[in-house]
């Protein structure tokens, strides 16, 4: 059934990894804003104030997570439709590998970077905060592959959606980055006015940026069962559309 | 002979297009199946919906006793397939590639280093796909369509933007395949092609096929004409040449002689003439019509328009 899955896997991770600025746009991007905010931010405001301190214990590292999850969920979006313009996934095809391997490789290997490009911000992170980090890391990580599993499935509906790969990084930018704004990170969800609080209910990001926000300041994962469930509806609810629409050539 | 490939009455249409209309032909276990015909004529369409990666509207297709559409992953495992215009992962390496592609396959796969030798390849095991030339990628999918020891293959133009050293080459390479008893099913738009390499062809035009047969047989059929031009300043060669068994016209431009007739025995009864007559000739030549012609005869144009 999923014949090849793991060896597709690790020969896109190999493949991604000899694309120099894929892999820095993946992994060094959200790093190194997370380190410029990070020191202008600790800067200035040394010794914190209250107000101050919670944007970069709390909200910055959350920030940084999501622009993670986010610029995964683009490069997924960019390699699916590249894919599908040169024919790939078409050659693909016309093996007895089956479509959902593929996708499955390729979500496997976002995830894998995720994990790895928020392992690389602690470390580095570590060097520049010198507040007490007390977050608890591998909870806050598992929270990130859901939040990131979740986004991804608004990928594959804008992967199936976007004509060429020339269209794919700006369409998919277009409708994620107004994501964030509307998720309740900078400003609460309920005092968005009603139109974008309505479109915001149906976002992945609206639910990600509590779970992720609650996870880092040491909440059980009991009280975020919600925020989980929701994602995972999402989750199905555009797999299951994107898997109508999807178009292999 | 086993047929293998059976399709019959299959129509495909994209929108109000219609691609290919009542197609029906068979193909026999062994041999080199060709289906010839312009681009845009269908051929690719017709290969596709036998491959199981398009369905037709109508008609029926069996491929080894399968349903192309309902048994497309147990049909997949027993078929090589190269499709035209492919592409793989720019940064794919090629011993990578012929990596995945085995453990896709119920069957054991072949020997892909043994492969790569045998295609020429073995010296860019390690390169990128991105890095190799356009007849060294056409020859790593040929061998990604035989990794699976398959019963049948499929060559969509497989030839299309190669130089004619790398054309040769390649086509040895395919009737190797068909030595080692498998069949081939391929597309051509190059009539050359299909007449040194198909033992069958069928000729496909606007989503219709016009005739199948052995090459040799749709030219004699077709285009039973032979040309000899010949020159000679014997002042009697023109009386004779008008009396030879089958001859229909004889034109005289320039002491050389064109000398057009019917029949496989036209070349052999101007050739006894020429002898019996004594008539000395500085220059011989016979022009054979081929596929070519017999397609400009069909369809009342060149393929190439």
């Amino acid at each position: 059934m999923m014949r090849g899955l793991w060896k597709l896997t690790w020969i896109e991770i190999k493949i991604f990894l000899r694309e120099p600025l894929g892999a820095f746009g993946t992994i060094g991007f959200p790093v190194l804003v997370f380190l410029v905010l990070g020191r202008i931010a600790g800067r200035r405001l040394a010794p914190p104030p209250l107000a101050a301190s919670s944007f970069i214990l709390v909200s910055l590292p959350v920030l940084a997570s999501v622009l993670i999850a986010v610029s995964a969920v683009l490069s997924l979006v960019t390699i699916i439709s590249i894919y599908r313009e040169g024919g790939i996934l078409k050659r693909l095809r016309a093996t007895p590998l089956r479509p959902q391997t593929i996708l499955t490789a390729h979500v496997i290997v976002k995830l894998i970077l995720t994990a790895a490009t928020l392992a690389l911000m602690v470390l580095a992170g570590k060097r520049y905060y010198p507040v007490d980090v007390h977050a608890p890391l591998f909870s806050f990580t598992l929270a990130l592959l859901i939040s990131t599993w979740s986004i991804l499935s608004i990928g594959f509906l804008i992967a199936s959606i976007v004509p060429t790969a020339r269209f794919a990084q700006p369409i998919g930018a277009i409708i994620l980055y107004p994501m964030i704004a509307v998720s309740g990170l900078f400003v609460r969800v309920d005092s968005l006015p009603p139109v974008l609080h309505a479109v915001a209910r149906v976002l992945p990001l609206t639910y990600a940026v509590p779970l992720l926000q609650g996870i880092w300041n040491g909440d059980a994962w009991s009280t975020h069962v919600g925020d989980v469930a929701a994602l995972a509806v999402l989750f199905a609810v555009c797999t299951a559309l994107s898997a109508r629409v999807f178009r292999w050539e | 002979m086993r047929p293998v490939i059976q399709v019959s009455g299959v129509r495909k249409t994209y929108g109000k297009t219609v691609a290919v209309d009542e197609v029906s032909f068979e193909v026999n276990e062994g041999e080199i199946f060709g289906l010839i015909g312009p681009n845009g004529a269908g051929k690719t369409t017709t290969m596709e919906c036998i491959e199981g990666l398009r369905t037709p509207d109508q008609g029926t297709i069996s491929v080894l006793g399968l349903d192309p559409f309902r048994h497309v992953y147990k049909l997949q495992d027993r078929i090589g397939v190269q499709l035209q215009q492919a592409q793989l992962q720019k940064r794919i390496k090629v011993w990578e590639a012929l990596d995945l592609w085995a453990l896709l396959y119920q069957k054991k796969a072949i020997d892909g280093e043994h492969l790569l030798e045998q295609l020429g390849l073995a010296d860019k095991r390690g390169a990128w796909f991105m890095n190799l030339s356009g007849g060294q990628k056409q020859r790593l999918f040929i061998a990604l369509a035989l990794i699976n020891d398959p019963e049948v293959v499929f060559l969509d133009e497989l030839t299309t933007g190669l130089d004619p050293q790398s054309r040769r080459a390649i086509w040895d390479l395919v009737r190797g395949i068909r030595a080692r008893g498998k069949t081939v099913f391929l597309t051509t738009h190059l009539m050359e092609e299909a007449e040194r390499l198909c033992d069958r062809v069928a000729i496909i035009e606007h989503g219709r096929i016009i005739d199948i047969d052995r090459p040799e047989r749709l030219v004699d059929r077709h285009c039973p004409e032979r040309t000899v031009v010949l020159a000679t300043d014997d002042p009697i060669a023109e009386d004779r040449f008008r009396a030879v068994p089958g001859v229909e016209a004889v034109i005289l431009t320039d002491l050389r002689f064109t000398i057009r007739g019917r029949g496989d025995d036209l070349v052999t009864e101007v050739i006894r003439c020429l002898s019996e007559n004594r008539i000395r000739v500085t220059d011989f030549r016979t022009i054979l019509p081929n596929l070519e012609d017999v397609f400009l005869k069909l369809t009342g144009h060149s393929i190439r328009e």
